[in-house]
């Protein structure tokens, strides 16, 4: 169990990068707390993969330091660093029993039998592996090869992080409720600090305490899952999370009136700063009134899914999503508004705060 | 302490392959060697390199009409030996990958235990056989002879690389209208061509090597580059540079095809059945 | 994969049928025909039942061919397969240097096994050869033409050469792959180098290495031309391999029922042990 400092870490998987674009993984500080969950967000390609991978010591990062309680490890071994790591694929060593496979990691680092016995004893009836102990890892379905791969990251209790990359990409949607619900559980009762990689945001945003979003090799933003829903840093984090994402579209700022298109809007806030770059405002399909009053707009589709519906509608020329509830009516010449507590002005995909910073804000 | 001795193994773990390679060239580089010398320095005494260097040995092999109709000879009988090997296996290869019938199992390994067939078991009925129907001392009877040990190969290789195909593609093609053999052609060898290729190279080089049934097979008119070579070393007394040269000239078109199929060998060499 | 039942298969495999059975029932007729018969020349036949079988069974100079033809086979495995394995293991997984070491390699294989003997010919003859004079200078008496051991020295040495590739080219085929994971998650889990390849790697190669294990089986098992022309079997009789023998017996002495009897004999047992591998593989193919 360890504090995981991430002191300006870059990467690049050429020899010689010239500039931004050679770097997989632009540069990262960042330290993850000692016992903390955290998620890794993003979609594939985003350098999540590669920063676990510098974590866990399998990458050499091409330049910065990576410090574990305070001490640098950045040339240390993966097994020197003690650290746990469940990979996307199962992994598992295919003439070992299921019971072998998961003492592997132990009896490897010479611990005790009786030790051994009681750790595998424990995770077999975790992960539900505990009738098939005896058979040879190499006849196993693909999801109970993956629950092997886990249960080989969570026997050693001493390791000073536990990393998974996707870890629950084969397994069946039913069996990956479970198994999130006991890793978290294991995390109260251990303590272990865990990063979790995924592109899932529904398994990002359960799972972790805090959650950072990559994208194209960049952090953009660390925060709470409410945090992310709420005030997105960058337009990408809008996108990305929540279902359908966040509307975007062109606006342009004066004071505290927004243009969009031929119509005016207030904002909740004078902005912060004056800006340059594409000003965009962004607003989720939860914060979109359809309603009589404000801006005409033409829709084009009603999604029912449910407790509540999707309206996709065409507003100045830009489509935009909104949400109803299930009995909302839809008046003959629609309108859409924006709530106020919704509203997020972007300054090239930048989020620019207000100045008199809302009660929201300060969370 | 454990470290830096791994460490120091890691970085010499390119002296194993490269040790292994400079035992492979050294014969490889002692024939070359030779063939450029003349015959008096080679009986003369031993030296690394040739002190008169000479393509005697080389003018003479490409001038004399013996030697360039035995190359001619082992090519063609190689090629079409290779051509019918791998058009009569694909159709079988492909059943064997997708279906059940009567006696399939009992017909594979029966075709295996051709592969495994020692030549010198056949040698004299093959001789007799091929005098019989006219074919002694033809290309064609080499080639045909060949397809005893190339074809079971060539199923079982096929055989591999189909099997990784999926089923589904069959179905599709099916459902879309396409027929057996439209689909066979267009669909299904694109799909297998490495495989193809993979083969081919198989037959290829097992017919190029082998030398015992096509030695017996021929006389004059088709005796192959290999055999011509053995022939000039007996009657033209020891003329070690003459065979040296030979040799050298019989490495060559496999080095060629090598070098063409050198991005495939590794994929290729796991048949399809890793 | 799962396969329907279609009887109409066999037609598709009918080409390849009628090529092999064309070269190898009607040969195999002819010698079983041999086998049972005395022949005092001009085409005429005795029926002689099994007195070939018989003995052959009981020559001794049979019983010393098939002894030196296992000592060999075996002798070679016993070297190629570790070998093959070894330097496998040591090639780099990916670079510019995987084709240059993999066309070297493939060189050997595919230069006509007459010329795989000349070759070696010219390269330990105790004078003039790069093999034998460097040994001779060394201080150790080496002529393969006249000493038995230094003649199976060179036919193993030159089989060696000649095949061990065909073990590194299978069993580095079956090592590439295996997916970085595996070794990720070894270094993960504290394993030694032994057990990445105790646990990995040997694991991953067993298939490519039954099929290597089986082509060096048999394609040793059938040697004939390479020695033939390195030693001529010889001296005296310390190479004369199964094949060898076999060639002298029928075409050297013309001695045509013994031949017979003998290569029947020989390829039973070439069949009995390749049933043995067949069986083996296919039970774990279905497992």
């Amino acid at each position: 169990m360890a504090r995981i400092d991430l002191d300006h870490i870059r990467h690049a998987y050429m020899a010689h990068p010239r500039d931004e674009k050679d770097y997989a993984l632009k540069e990262v500080h960042y330290a993850f707390e000692d016992g903390g969950a955290y998620a890794l967000l993003g979609p594939s390609g985003c350098g999540k993969t590669t920063l676990l991978n510098i974590i866990s010591g399998l990458l050499q990062a091409s330049e910065g330091r990576i410090l574990f309680d305070g001490d640098d490890v950045s040339v240390l071994s993966t097994e020197q660093r003690n650290i746990a790591q469940v990979f996307q694929f199962p992994v598992v060593y295919d003439t070992m029993s299921v019971y072998d496979n998961l003492a592997f990691p132990l009896r490897n680092r010479g611990v005790g039998h009786a030790e051994v016995d009681r750790r595998v004893r424990e995770i077999i009836d975790m992960i539900e592996l505990a009738d098939w102990s005896k058979r040879k890892a190499r006849g196993l379905t693909a999801d109970q090869k993956q629950k092997i791969s886990l249960g080989r990251g969570l026997v050693r209790e001493d390791v000073n992080a536990i990393l998974f990359d996707e870890p629950l990409t084969v397994i069946d949607p039913h069996m990956k409720w479970v198994l999130r619900s006991q890793l978290k559980q294991l995390h109260k009762r251990f303590g272990h600090t865990m990063v979790y990689v995924t592109h899932d945001q529904t398994e990002a945003l359960t799972f972790a305490d805090k959650v950072v979003v990559m994208y194209e090799g960049e952090i953009v933003q660390i925060g709470t899952p409410d945090e992310l829903f709420d005030r997105p840093k960058h337009t990408f984090v809008g996108y990305f999370i929540g279902s359908p994402g966040m509307n975007v579209v062109p606006v342009s700022v004066e004071g505290r009136t927004a243009r969009f298109g031929d119509e005016r809007f207030d904002l909740p806030g004078t902005l912060n700063a004056p800006i340059g770059g594409a000003i965009e405002m962004g607003i989720r399909p939860e914060f979109v009134r359809v309603g009589e009053k404000g801006i005409p707009a033409r829709i084009d589709k009603i999604e029912d899914i449910g407790r509540h519906k999707i309206v996709r509608a065409l507003v100045q020329g830009h489509r935009m999503a909104a949400i109803l509830a299930e009995d909302d009516e839809i008046p003959a010449e629609p309108r859409v508004a924006f709530a106020p507590e919704g509203i997020n002005i972007y300054a090239g995909s930048w989020r620019v705060d207000y100045e008199d910073a809302m009660p929201g804000d300060a969370r | 302490m454990k470290r830096p001795r791994r460490r120091v193994l890691q970085g010499l773990g390119w002296l194993v392959p490269t040790l292994y390679i400079i035992f492979l060239m050294l014969p490889i580089y002692w024939l070359v060697n030779m063939s450029f010398k003349t015959t008096n320095e080679i009986l003369g005494g031993f030296s690394l390199w040739p002190q008169n260097f000479t393509l005697a040995s080389y003018h003479e092999i490409l001038t004399n009409p013996v030697w360039y109709n035995g190359y001619i000879s082992s090519i063609s009988y190689v090629l079409i030996n290779t051509v019918i090997s791998v058009a009569a296996a694909l159709p079988a290869a492909y059943a064997f990958s997708r279906y059940r019938f009567l006696g399939d199992k009992h017909l594979f390994f029966w075709l295996l235990t051709n592969r495994m067939a020692p030549p010198a078991v056949f040698a004299l009925p093959f001789y007799q056989l091929y005098s019989a129907i006219g074919l002694f001392d033809t290309p064609w009877a080499v080639a045909l002879a060949h397809c005893l040990f190339n074809i079971p190969l060539a199923v079982w290789i096929l055989e591999g690389f189909m099997s990784g195909v999926p089923k589904e593609i069959d179905e599709t093609a099916y459902i879309d209208g396409y027929s057996w053999p439209r689909f066979f052609v267009k669909i299904f060898m694109p799909l297998i061509a490495s495989g193809i290729g993979v083969t081919a190279f198989f037959c290829f080089m097992f017919s190029w090597v082998e030398l015992l049934l096509a030695k017996t097979l021929t006389s004059v008119a088709a005796k192959p580059i290999a055999a011509v070579m053995t022939r000039t070393a007996s009657t033209s007394g020891y003329e070690l540079g003459l065979l040296a040269a030979a040799g050298v000239l019989t490495i060559i078109p496999g080095a060629i095809v090598i070098y063409f199929v050198r991005n495939y060998i590794a994929k290729g060499f796991a048949l399809g059945r890793v | 994969m799962n396969k329907t039942w279609n009887n109409k298969a066999w037609f598709m495999v009918l080409p390849v049928l009628a090529l092999v059975a064309f070269n190898a029932v009607i040969p195999l007729m002819t010698v079983v025909n041999y086998s049972v018969q005395e022949t005092f020349g001009n085409n005429l036949f005795f029926f002689e039942g099994v007195k070939w079988y018989r003995e052959v069974l009981a020559s001794e100079r049979f019983h010393a061919s098939l002894l030196r033809q296992f000592l060999f086979t075996g002798l070679i495995l016993l070297i190629e397969v570790p070998l093959g394995v070894a330097v496998a293991l040591a090639m780099p997984r990916s670079g510019p240097w995987v084709s240059v070491c993999l066309v070297l390699m493939a060189l050997p294989l595919l230069i006509p096994w007459n010329v795989v003997g000349a070759m070696w010919n010219i390269f330990a003859l105790p004078d003039i050869g790069l093999l034998g004079h460097t040994i001779n200078a060394l201080g150790i008496d080496y002529n393969f033409t006249r000493q038995p051991l230094a003649a199976w020295f060179t036919v193993v040495l030159m089989d060696v050469w000649h095949w061990t590739s065909l073990v590194v080219l299978l069993a580095y085929a079956g090592l590439r792959s295996i997916p970085d994971a595996y070794y990720q998650a070894a270094r993960i889990d504290g394993a030694s180098r032994w057990s990445v390849f105790r646990f990995i790697q040997l694991p991953k190669m067993n298939r490519v290495l039954t099929i290597a294990i089986l082509l060096r089986f048999m394609d040793s098992f059938m040697i004939y031309t390479e020695p033939f022309v390195l030693t001529g079997g010889g001296p005296g009789n310390a190479t004369t391999f199964l094949s060898i023998d076999l060639v002298k017996a029928a075409l050297g002495e013309f001695n045509l029922g013994i031949a017979a009897a003998m290569s029947i004999i020989y390829f039973l047992m070439t069949l009995l042990v390749c049933w043995v591998f067949y069986t083996l593989m296919t039970r774990e193919e279905a497992q």
